[in-house]
């Protein structure tokens, strides 16, 4: 059906254990190769690991799975060498409308400040972001992709894991000392290991139509979410409308748990479904083509744990969530960039093997944020009892008269990253800072100037840990940097200085143009922050004390105290 | 004189929202969760209770009337709408 796109195919090849007489060990498996697989084998390799990951087909997913990309997701990506690509061939978009009947009665504005990089959420149908990821992945020697390669047992122990793959060649074994199980919501990792995952099973049916329109009904970049309840053209029911790549058109609509799966199938009748939609719009004038439709349920569950010795689940295999809120994708790639710089410390000896307990804490707590907003957005589309349907209604009709009632209108809290306020590697504040940059808040971005010219904080981090001077240091302050750069690996150090401030010697730096990175971070001149692999905040102090970095350094790597 | 206040005012004193909405979705989640498991006529009177409940809290008879105005007017312009007039 699809038109817009037309599937790669990656070869097959045998792979170098096969028929080995003894059973080949290797430091690092990942099972799947979608985005969460893909992004953790590209962060590994970027760390200097080689991995092999596992892929039971031999192409990107097909059909209409993950649309929205979030700003802290779209970082990552940059990271990862592939941000320009998916923001080139997305759809930015910051406006969602939520609509009730004909009015608009709530909209939202996800990115409402400027100075950022990276817009409040792309749009981009999920195989071209996979396809851009293979690629990346390709073109890194250290990663061994390894099409047409079925997983078929999964035997952990205390110091690794025996794994049997299947392919056409016949099946071959191996030893890895570490596996991340990024193998889905039907992950074979976590039924080999005889795991649940637990939670609620929404009772409602939905219908995804990506449809091609003929021409442009908007300007692009007027592009915007828009939501309806109990729209006139799909009465009693919810319907959202998104634009993806190439003038495509995810529409999603709520059908009721009574809908008959296969007669909702049929493209006659959902032609109809999209043709009332635009017409309902005032875009009567434009044809379409279905390039894909499917009728899914949805649940909202996760692993008690994400971590089982030295398996680690990532993604759709450890937690599920409605699609309302963007929460799937781009937490599993936030998992990604919480996991691969602990494993990467772990594996060269830098961190106690603990650290990767943290792993668990910090995305079981974004797990439980995310499954909390998506099960909130999904019972206010879909209530329950008459009594939560008078509620819901209520607030709808309040929604067009007063600001209060907006406030309480959900059509799905989108993605935004989790604060890590309670992780067991944060150092906690002694000085007083106001704003958001609390330890475990992940870095905001801000504009900044290099000797070269305009640039973005954000690419500057994340290579190892960080320390962030603000203002020009002193002669003293300046050498005991140094001295304790020298004598801490991995720790790079960053001067950020304030408009019109000579540049120092003998240290990188950059200038906050606009001051945003002081304003954000609430730094005076003098003000360290201490920045994890991951962009996350680990400490912050209001003057440089290194006894003080050593110590927040051993508790972010969970090292005893120095 | 106080006035109604139609803005958005759910919080926990003494804490910090991240998020604007959170603080009014708990309180949605808890007002769904305390209707869980009665029959229609005992959320009404859940709701009935909890209207004369809150009511007494804010005291102010001028602030009531007008959110008993306000209350009423949506519910019958929308009952108009509905029987086509």
């Amino acid at each position: 059906m699809l038109s817009t796109y037309s599937w790669p195919r990656y070869a097959y090849r045998r792979a170098a254990e096969w028929g080995a007489a003894t059973v080949p060990s290797v430091p690092l498996v990942i099972v799947g190769a979608g985005p969460v697989g893909l992004a953790a084998a590209i962060d590994a390799a970027q760390r200097g690991q080689r991995v092999i990951v596992l892929d039971d087909d031999n192409t990107v997913s097909i059909g209409s799975r993950g649309v929205c990309y979030a700003k802290r997701t779209l970082e990552i990506l940059d990271r990862l060498g592939i941000g320009d690509r998916v923001v080139a061939k997305g759809v930015t978009w910051n406006v969602g409308r939520t609509f009730h009947g004909e009015r608009e009665v709530f909209s939202f504005d996800l990115l409402p400040e400027a100075g950022h990089q990276r817009p409040g959420m792309v749009n981009l149908q999920q195989y071209h972001l996979e396809q851009y990821l293979v690629e990346r992945a390709m073109a890194l020697p250290a990663i061994d992709l390894r099409w047409q390669h079925k997983l078929i047992s999964v035997e952990p122990g205390d110091d690794g894991v025996r794994l049997e793959i299947d392919t056409a060649d016949g099946p071959y074994r191996l030893r890895a000392d570490w596996l991340i199980a990024a193998d889905g919501t039907r992950s074979l990792v976590r039924r080999q290991l005889g795991l649940d995952i637990e939670g609620k099973v929404f009772q409602d049916r939905f219908l995804i139509a990506d449809i091609l329109l003929d021409s442009e009904p908007l300007p692009t970049t007027r592009t915007e979410r828009r939501f309806w309840f109990d729209p006139p053209f799909h009465r009693g029911e919810s319907a959202l409308m998104h634009r993806q790549a190439d003038n495509v058109w995810r529409m999603d609509f709520q059908l009721g748990w009574e809908a008959e799966p296969e007669a909702e199938r049929d493209p006659e009748r959902v032609r109809a479904r999209v043709r009332a939609a635009l017409d309902s719009q005032g875009l009567a004038h434009l044809g379409f083509e279905l390039e894909w439709l499917s009728v899914y349920t949805f649940q909202c569950r996760r692993m008690a744990k994400f971590r089982h010795g030295r398996v680690l689940f990532v993604g759709d295999s450890a937690h599920q969530v409605s699609p309302f809120g963007a929460r799937g994708a781009n937490s599993g790639i936030q998992d990604a960039d919480n996991l691969m710089w602990k494993l990467q410390a772990v594996i060269e000896g830098t961190a106690a093997e603990t650290l990767l307990d943290s792993y668990d804490i910090e995305r079981g707590a974004a797990a439980d944020e995310n499954l909390l907003n998506s099960t909130r957005s999904t019972d206010f589309m879909t209530p329950k009892s008459r009594a939560a349907r008078v509620l819901r209604d209520a607030v709808l009709s309040l929604a067009a008269e007063i600001p209060a009632g907006r406030a309480l209108v959900n059509s799905g809290r989108l993605s935004v990253p989790t604060l890590l306020i309670d992780s067991p590697l944060n150092t906690p504040d002694a000085d007083a800072f106001d704003g958001w940059m609390v330890p475990g808040a992940p870095l905001d971005d801000a504009p900044v100037c290099t000797a070269e010219g305009p640039a973005w904080l954000l690419p500057h981090t994340g290579r190892g840990f960080m320390l962030l001077h603000f203002g020009r240091p002193d002669a003293a302050v300046s050498a005991a940097l140094a001295a304790l750069v020298q004598s801490t690996l991995p720790l790079h150090m960053l001067v950020l200085l304030a408009p019109g401030e000579d540049a120092p010697s003998g240290a990188a730096w950059l200038t906050d143009t606009q001051g945003l990175a002081a304003s954000r971070c609430d730094a005076r001149p003098g003000t360290v922050y201490l920045i994890r692999p991951d962009q996350h905040v680990a400490a912050r102090w209001r003057r440089f004390d290194a006894v003080a970095v050593r110590a927040a350094l051993a508790r972010a790597s969970q090292q005893p105290p120095p | 004189m106080t006035t109604l206040n139609t803005q958005p005012n759910f919080a926990m004193p003494g804490q910090r929202a991240r998020r604007a909405y959170t603080p009014g979705d708990d309180f949605y989640e808890a007002l769904i969760a305390a209707h869980q498991g009665l029959t229609d006529a005992q959320s009404e009177l859940l709701n009935a209770r909890l209207v004369l409940l809150l009511a007494n809290h804010v005291g102010d008879l001028g602030v009531l009337r007008e959110a008993l105005a306000l209350a009423r007017g949506g519910v019958v312009a929308a009952g108009a709408a509905e029987a086509g007039q």
